[in-house]
């Protein structure tokens, strides 16, 4: 399930509904992210989250399909916030469900990383020299290429067949 | 076909939508690039660093050698930072 929302939410509630009832699910997995106080030595009084609101639930969807479609899942749930967010606020909240507890622990990892460079969102920080959009970095692209499945690679004509 | 801008590409092309009618050289989103930035002001200046910009056709990633048609919907904006 996909939410994009301005209004924070109850991370209890939320695993809570996502496992509930269904006995399928032997593990849970759950990634939040929350707003820092410093970006590198500035300190920050909020952000801004904006997005591409025709796009975000698309491209949402698209990367919760990947996931279910590398790993067993009982359960994928993934709220992302936009809006203006103060230090503590939760931004995110990736959780997913699954008989066992590999394939609910890596298929988190991979969301959250996966969404990080493909989910469109885009933040402005309020440091004391004014707002300043925070770059993409090198690190967040290198996250997520470690989760690019190699291309199968072309099978060589058998002289024998 | 209507234009998006989205976070520093907005603010500096002064726009965050619009509609444009390119003349039928522009084929693909790197020539739709190219023919807003000859435009001039905030166009040239949101398209200055070309290797920041990335973009969407009909909200989904491409590259910029990716056809673009009457009717379709192009965004263009810096690389995402959500999560």
């Amino acid at each position: 399930m996909i939410k994009v929302q301005a209004e924070d939410f109850d991370v209890g509630r939320e695993l809570e509904r996502l496992s509930y009832g269904n006995h399928a699910i032997g593990g849970v997995c759950c990634f939040i992210g929350i707003v820092r106080d410093l970006a590198g030595s500035k300190e920050i009084a909020a952000m801004t989250l904006e997005h591409y609101p025709q796009m975000t639930e698309k491209a949402l969807a698209e990367i919760e399909a990947e996931a279910r479609s590398r790993w067993p899942l009982e359960d994928v749930l993934i709220i992302h916030r936009y809006g203006r967010l103060e230090p503590g606020d939760r931004i995110v909240m990736v959780a997913t469900a699954s008989g066992h507890r590999q394939a609910a622990i890596e298929s988190c990892h991979f969301l959250i990383d996966w969404l990080k460079t493909k989910a469109p969102f885009w933040k402005l920080e309020e440091t004391p020299d004014g707002g300043e959009w925070v770059d993409a970095r090198a690190s967040d692209n290198k996250a997520a290429a470690r989760w690019v499945k190699p291309k199968p690679v072309a099978k060589k004509p058998n002289a024998a067949e | 076909m209507k234009v998006l801008y989205f976070a520093w590409l907005r603010e500096k092309a002064r726009v965050s939508e619009e509609t444009v009618a390119p003349p039928k050289a522009v084929k693909t989103v790197g020539d739709l690039m190219r023919w807003l930035k000859g435009r001039g002001g905030g166009h040239a200046e949101a398209f200055a660093d070309v290797s920041m910009v990335r973009c969407a056709v009909n909200q989904e990633h491409v590259p910029l050698d990716h056809p673009v048609k009457e009717g379709d919907e192009v965004a263009f904006f810096p690389p995402v930072t959500g999560g």
